[in-house]
């Protein structure tokens, strides 16, 4: 199926669940969320040690410099998801197994969930709200996705795209063999890969032409 | 037990940006800190509650720990490098083959990114019944839960045990071991240098640890010595699936020869016994040996020698020894890389 009609993008009188999940983290129930995810231990109340990290911290997501509220043991996937809203980086596994978080720290694909978000001060990372340009042109392999109709229920989407778009940055031709291995760190429940690797493919293509 | 989808338990987070910062942290905090260097292995632990830990020393800031440095016709490598930066390093590809090779077979390409050489080295074992916090004798109880007569014990030892069955899960161990390396340990402003063979230890001299490290040590540097340099290499994993998954047997050798004859050998097998073991009778064997069938079948066999099965892991003697036999005649491995 080749529809390249536009893709409707949630505007004001469209509201998703996706714009409205968003909309209520950036409204303040985020208090609330964040006091039951991140609640207060019996260490956080003692004063600090010395040289422990400030939990206050600046996060460079997407281009953009994003002051955030970073608890110690808190993972970029949690950071991204339940602080910043951006709920696009999936949680599947929760255990470095399935790659549905995986993200773009300089470039490299990591596991969002297995990241400890202070340790990624300072570094670059993308996610697949960055993907698309600020005009909403969609990133090649997006555009390649829709063409090839490459994934079912898509939970692992936003994994795959970010794990082949850090691939193809090393490897911007890949055989066909060459990309399954680029995203072998990334699980489908669907077992789709056969389409997946299709529109992968298609993506790369359209990279590579861009 | 049930996989929790929450967040770790609260601990204190220490980010050193320099060596000689983290080598004191380490030992002022020996006891009570857990270090994490990729963390890949840390997190199971943490998010599982199996393990818990007040503070939190992370390595990942401290650059002079990153690294491949060329020295004397060998390498230091700095034990936060990156599995991905051991297999793609051009001289680690070109020179210590072997290395390069078992670097690339572990787990999948995000785990590589993140996952570190010194923390592949010193990961924990894979024993489900351990991992999953049952009191055994490696958590400082007295039973190994994975050799009882109703126990699941397909991954386990067939060799070395010692009250404990469990295995080394790595793969670069075999590789190190099998490469002479030598692994720099700092404590405080101290450093020792300990072989690789030596470094991991099986149940019957420490039932709690993989290694040699101790509280307040620090591991910093992977050291290769020229001694194998462009050796004649074979490194194989077979595993249940060919991404994530760790060994089920892996080998590791590195062979000279002259005129037709090995002169000299190294034979690795990894998670057949708690730490990678090196096979002094199969090298004594080949030593002075051609390449042939009565050479392969008689280091197949002296390979095996002593081996005990658990109820379920009675593959793993024949596939030790037929992994021995292709380590040593060399050629492509059969396993996709």
């Amino acid at each position: 199926m080749h529809d390249n009609a536009p893709i409707p993008r949630g505007g004001p009188t469209n509201v998703t669940r996706r714009t409205f999940i968003k909309g209520v983290i950036a409204g303040g129930v985020v208090v609330s969320s964040t006091a039951y995810l991140f609640r207060n231990g019996p260490l956080s109340a003692q004063a600090a040690r010395a040289g422990t990290v400030e939990r206050l911290m600046t996060l460079e997501v997407n281009g953009q410099s994003r002051r955030v509220d970073v608890a110690p043991n808190e993972t970029l996937a949690n950071t991204l998801r339940y602080k910043l809203g951006l709920t696009g980086t999936k949680l599947g596994c929760d255990r470095a197994e399935c790659g549905a978080c995986t993200v773009l720290v300089d470039d490299v694909p990591r596991y969002a969930c297995s990241v400890l978000t202070h340790s990624v001060r300072g570094r670059r990372i993308q996610t697949v709200e960055g993907l698309a340009a600020a005009d909403g042109t969609l990133h090649p392999i997006q555009q390649g996705i829709i063409e090839e109709q490459g994934f079912q229920c898509a939970f692992c989407m936003s994994g795959f795209m970010m794990a082949t778009v850090g691939f193809l940055k090393k490897n911007p031709n890949p055989t066909r063999e060459e990309l399954a291995h680029g995203v072998s760190g990334n699980l489908c429940r669907c077992q789709d890969y056969d389409k997946i690797l299709t529109a992968l493919e298609r993506g790369a293509q359209l990279a590579r032409e861009a | 037990m049930a996989t929790i989808h929450d967040v770790i338990p609260p601990f204190q987070l220490f980010q050193p940006t320099t060596l000689d910062a983290a080598a004191d942290l380490v030992r002022e905090h020996g006891d009570e800190a857990w270090i994490m260097a990729g963390g890949m292995d840390s997190f199971d632990w943490l998010k599982d509650r199996t393990k818990r830990t007040e503070a939190v020393i992370d390595l990942s800031m401290v650059e002079e720990l990153r690294g491949i440095r060329e020295v004397e016709g060998g390498l230091e490598i700095g034990a936060m490098t990156t599995l991905t930066d051991v297999a793609e390093h051009p001289a680690v590809r070109d020179r210590f083959g072997v290395l390069a090779q078992a670097a690339a077979l572990v787990a999948s390409p995000q785990i590589r990114h993140q996952g570190t050489l010194g923390g592949n080295v010193s990961q924990d074992t894979r024993c489900a019944y351990y991992r999953r916090g049952w009191t055994c004798y490696r958590a400082g109880g007295n039973i190994c839960y994975a050799d009882t007569p109703t126990a699941i014990n397909r991954e386990h030892a067939i060799l070395g045990a010692s009250r404990c069955v469990a295995v080394s899960p790595s793969d670069t161990a075999p590789a190190l071991v099998a490469l002479d390396a030598q692994m720099v340990i700092r404590r405080g402003g101290q450093e020792r240098v300990v072989e690789a063979e030596d470094y991991f230890v099986g149940p019957s001299r420490d039932i709690r640890h993989m290694t040699v490290l101790e509280s307040g040590d620090l591991l910093t540097t992977i050291r290769i010595p020229a001694t194998w340099a462009g050796a004649r290499f074979y490194f194989e994993k077979v595993r249940d699936r060919e991404v994530w998954d760790f060994p089920l047997v892996n080998v590791a050798s590195a062979i000279r020869e002259n005129g037709g004859r090995i002169t000299e050998a190294r034979v690795v097998v990894g998670a057949v016994a708690a730490h990678p073991l090196r096979l002094h009778d199969v090298e004594e064997s080949l030593a002075g040996a051609m390449v042939n069938d009565e050479t392969l079948v008689r280091a197949g066999e002296l390979a095996i020698r002593g081996a005990r099965p658990l109820r379920y892991n009675a593959y793993k003697v024949p596939l030790m020894r037929n992994l021995v036999k292709r380590a040593v005649r060399g050629g492509p491995t059969g396993t996709t890389a």
